[in-house]
């Protein structure tokens, strides 16, 4: 069974770019695009990973990632952020992102980061 | 002897005077006076106290009254010869002190009062008013003798004319030679110089007047001490009180008149002088009186009854037939009248523009001490005293009616300005006399003398009602002039002399006693008093032991680093040094004192450099002056507070702006990390995107669904740069506006068509009233059809209603315009109303059409530039705004 991902992402071209990119490689991709529909898919379908943008309407990148956390189910789920905006890096790295991306990106880059967060390889 | 010959030796000698006092004055300023400094000199100015009072009047008095005329000669010898010390530190301070006038002395001595200058120069005008009237009436007298002596009597003689030409002629001479310069020591050489050939004049004459009486019409000494001798003169015994009263009177007047103050110690050019006048003024004095007894005594004898003995210098040699030794006589009395009235009326007018005139004048142009040329005024100032006090002398002469009157009124002066006497002694003996002392004496002093004296001296009902000399004032027996305090058959002048010196003294002490010196007047007291302990003369500094480098040590905290240096320097090549360190010697150290004093007050550089010098004792000197500049510095440092409250103002003000400028900075940042972010969210999707159409392997329609998404996204990130290029140049106000005429209508049906684009599915229900929008409005149609195409478009993109529906309103009133664009959605939340013209604030995602969240942000920026508004109308159901825009110009279309 193929490996499942989250990615919350509110850009659509974004998302599918990811998404297609991801689904390539052999992945199962789900998508959400705000914070309250992220967690109900997260506690309806746990992911193996989340790709979490960092931007987002609503509740933001870090608030969904420190509830991520705070939950003992999904403490300690990978999670990779992305943003637009260099400085976040640190702040996403305080509240306990594990890789950290920066758009734009190249697509092998991303791939490769996935591959090694899920032990793939 | 012909009148016209009288005439013309006068304008000779007059002549001969301005001669003389031009000369010295052109040696003065050469400074050659050479022997014009001599002590003799000094003696014969000092010559002034002898008045034509004295010189016609001594015999008149000798024929009323005997010896009594001795006492006025026998004051100020004891003065002379027995208070030399008094004199001396009267000159020492003068010099010291640069004191102008007997009121600067005593004002400059009760620290600095102006209120005791005016009192002063008040006594002083008042008692020499009538004694100058005393003068122009003896110049007078002496003219009319000779017209009398003219054997045909053809040139009637007007006296008032007279007075007027003689104080006319006075002002001229004493304004030309005693306003020609304003030197801080209020020196005149000219005057002083023909003052001393006018003294000559005086004791030429006399002498050779009282030789001719002697051996000319007497039969020699031995004859001449038989006629007196044989001569019944009313008064040959000596009245103990009176004389030592009179005595007492003209030792005090000599001090104290201001003439005698002025050529004294004002003119004093050496304290030298004044050890050689010691004894040979009270010999000019000796000479001047030698001839008086015998004058008169041949004079009662020789002449008829009821001649006045006042003129017997005059009219015994008249009748006589020595019309050469009457002329010499009449020339006698000339000069010492005009000497007299010459130095009163620049010693009354040195203290009237000093201490009324100048202190009024700044009073009421406070802004003028700094700006105008201080100089011409005190000496305008001057000249308008001078002519006021000969003025005033003519007047009193005009008013008494050239009467008897004025004979008593040289004791009266005498008396009046005798009040000062006190106060002064005091001053330079007592520490303890204080300011308020000193004015109630003086004021005490003054009242006195007026009711018991000045004013009666009019006459009974002149001033003083008669009720007053019989009744006393308001009727109270012991307050009559003569009689004070109920005693009675006294001598009016030693009655006088007695309560207005005792009741001034007494209140000078009392008020002294019981009040306190304020801290300048401790300090002058103790400089006046102890005048002789201080440092002799002025200061020069000797070679001091003071080491150059801590002179340039000092020099440079007052005058800073570049300045100090660059004083030593030119100071060291002066002396053919290298370097900056000049040898302390005398000059050098007088040119820094001078430079550091125009930085910190002559007292503070005098006392800094003293230190330096090893000189380390501050004189009283000293440290009055810094008192007195440290009210200078009281009022500096008033100034730098006023600027010290300016500059914390201005430092709030950088305070804010720095505030502004801190947000400003924050605001940047957080609008770039925004651009970064809505610039790489389309660049992300393009990246991504693109890389996949490149690795081709790929279906058709997603090659085409790709393609199209890179399009899209490329195309917003155009759109984004041209907002930001929009609104930078919007925000900058650098925008070009187009004005023309336009119709709103047309703009309105531009917008609505251009907003079509924004997702063209939703089918958009407008409702509008056409006939409001006939107007044409003379604005930037393109900026301002932009506003309506953003506030539609985002009323399609945003507007939630299952049928949405927008209602544009148009009202025009006061020359401007409303458009409202009303939607019937659900409008925007009460809290997020305030950010949505900010940029970037974007608010929902949900139907997000590709804008940045500039729209509106660039929507506010045109119509700030268009003049107008755009704003959020709240309470409209949907989402509403209103722009305003003026009308510039308004026609109804057809």
């Amino acid at each position: 069974m193929a490996q499942h991902v989250l990615l919350i992402e509110d850009e659509p071209n974004i998302a599918e770019a990811i998404r297609f990119l991801l689904t390539r490689d052999g992945l199962r991709v789900s998508h959400a695009a705000e914070g309250a529909a992220a967690l109900a898919l997260l506690h309806r379908d746990p992911p193996d990973m989340v790709i979490l943008d960092h931007m987002l309407p609503g509740m933001s990148g870090l608030e969904i990632l420190s509830a991520i956390r705070a939950d003992p189910a999904s403490r300690d789920l990978p999670v990779m952020m992305l943003t637009a905006r260099g400085r976040d890096r640190e702040m996403a790295e305080r509240a306990g992102a594990d890789r950290f991306m920066t758009k734009p990106f190249a697509n092998a880059e991303i791939v490769a980061e996935v591959r090694s967060m899920l032990g793939r390889g | 002897m012909p009148f016209n010959l009288l005439v013309l030796a006068c304008f000779l000698y007059v002549a001969f005077l301005f001669t003389v006092a031009f000369v010295v004055e052109g040696r003065a300023a050469k400074g050659r006076l050479g022997w014009l400094r001599s002590p003799v000199v000094y003696t014969l100015s000092l010559s002034i106290y002898c008045t034509a009072w004295t010189f016609y009047g001594a015999v008149g008095y000798a024929a009323r009254s005997g010896l009594e005329f001795l006492t006025i000669y026998f004051g100020p010898t004891l003065v002379f010869v027995g208070w030399w010390w008094l004199l001396r530190k009267l000159v020492r301070i003068g010099r010291q002190h640069h004191v102008t006038s007997i009121a600067d002395l005593i004002s400059s001595r009760y620290g600095k009062s102006n209120t005791l200058g005016v009192i002063v120069t008040v006594i002083a005008v008042v008692a020499a008013t009538p004694y100058i009237a005393l003068q122009l009436q003896s110049v007078v007298l002496s003219f009319g003798v000779f017209a009398s002596a003219a054997p045909d009597g053809s040139r009637p003689l007007d006296p008032g004319q007279i007075a007027v030409w003689v104080a006319v002629g006075l002002a001229f001479f004493t304004i030309l030679f005693g306003t020609r310069n304003l030197d801080a020591r209020e020196q005149h050489h000219g005057i002083v110089t023909a003052i001393a050939v006018e003294a000559v004049v005086k004791l030429v004459a006399l002498l050779a007047v009282g030789s001719f009486v002697v051996w000319g019409i007497a039969g020699g000494l031995a004859d001449v001490i038989a006629r007196i001798d044989a001569a019944d003169l009313a008064a040959w015994q000596v009245q103990p009180g009176r004389w030592t009263g009179i005595i007492f009177l003209s030792a005090a007047a000599v001090i104290c008149l201001p003439r005698m103050f002025q050529v004294m110690v004002v003119e004093n050019e050496d304290e030298g002088h004044l050890a050689r006048a010691s004894w040979a003024f009270p010999l000019y004095l000796l000479g001047m009186s030698l001839f008086i007894v015998p004058i008169a005594v041949v004079g009662l004898e020789r002449m008829p009854v009821g001649a006045n003995p006042d003129m017997f210098v005059l009219t015994l040699p008249l009748a006589e037939g020595q019309g050469a030794l009457a002329m010499l006589a009449f020339l006698g009395g000339f000069s010492s009248a005009t000497s007299m009235v010459i130095v009163e009326s620049i010693a009354l007018a040195t203290m009237i523009s000093n201490h009324v005139m100048i202190p009024l004048w700044l009073r009421l142009r406070p802004a003028a001490a700094a700006a105008d040329d201080l100089r011409s005024v005190v000496l305008m100032a001057r000249r308008l005293a001078i002519t006021a006090v000969l003025a005033l002398g003519y007047g009193y002469y005009q008013l008494s009616g050239g009467s008897a009157a004025l004979a008593s009124i040289g004791l009266i002066a005498f008396l009046g300005v005798a009040q000062v006497l006190p106060v002064m002694l005091g001053g330079i003996f007592w520490r303890g006399a204080t300011r308020t002392g000193a004015i109630l004496g003086l004021i005490t002093g003054l009242a006195v003398w007026a009711f018991a004296s000045f004013l009666p001296s009019f006459g009974p009902g002149a001033v003083l009602p008669e009720s007053v000399f019989t009744q006393g004032l308001f009727g109270q027996a012991w307050l009559r002039p003569h009689s004070l305090f109920g005693t009675e058959a006294m001598d009016p002048i030693i009655h006088a002399l007695f309560w207005s010196m005792t009741l001034n003294g007494l209140a000078f002490c009392l008020g002294s006693l019981f009040t306190f010196p304020g801290p300048v007047e401790r300090l002058q007291g103790a400089a006046f008093v102890n005048v002789f302990e201080g440092a002799v003369g002025p200061q020069r500094w000797a070679r001091g032991r003071a080491e150059p480098e801590a002179l340039l040590g000092m020099a440079q905290r007052i005058l800073g680093e570049e300045a100090a240096l660059s004083l030593f320097q030119v100071a060291a090549r002066a002396q053919g040094k290298e370097g900056f360190l000049p040898d302390p010697t005398p000059a050098f150290l007088d040119s820094l004192e001078a430079r550091l004093s125009g930085s910190v007050g002559a007292a503070t550089a005098h006392a800094m450099i003293s230190q330096l010098v090893g000189r380390a004792t501050v004189t009283v000197e000293d440290l009055m002056a810094v008192a007195s500049e440290s009210a200078q510095i009281l009022e500096y440092s008033a100034r730098l507070e006023a600027r010290e409250a300016e500059l914390t103002r201005t430092a709030g003000a950088l305070r804010e702006a720095n505030e502004k400028l801190t947000q400003l900075s924050l605001q940047k940042d957080a609008f770039l990390s925004q651009i970064s972010h809505e610039l790489r969210t389309p660049m992300t999707s393009i990246r991504a995107f693109s890389e996949i159409l490149t690795e081709g392997d790929l279906l058709p329609e997603l090659v085409i669904r790709y393609g199209r998404i890179i399009h899209d996204e490329a195309k917003r990130l155009t759109r984004l740069l041209d907002d930001l290029l929009d609104l930078s140049v919007l925000e900058n106000g650098a925008v070009q506006l187009t004005l023309g005429l336009a119709s709103l209508q047309g703009m309105i049906d531009t917008a609505l068509t251009a907003a079509r684009a924004t997702r063209p599915e939703r089918e958009f229900q407008v409702v509008r009233d056409l006939p409001s929008e006939t107007i044409y409005i003379k604005t930037d149609a393109d900026r301002l059809t932009q506003v309506f195409i953003n506030l539609i478009s985002n009323a399609r993109k945003y507007c939630d209603a299952a049928r949405p529906e927008l209602r544009i309103a148009v009202r025009h009133k006061a020359g401007r315009v409303t458009v409202d664009f009303i939607d019937n959605g659900r409008g925007i939340p009460k809290g997020a109303q305030a950010l949505i013209f900010e940029k970037f604030s974007r608010l929902t995602d949900a139907n997000r059409a590709g804008g940045a969240g500039l729209g509106l942000a660039i929507c506010r920026e045109i119509m700030a530039n268009l003049g107008g508004s755009v704003a959020y109308l709240p309470g409209q159901g949907g989402a509403a705004f209103r722009v305003t825009v003026p009308l510039r110009l308004e026609t109804l279309a057809a």
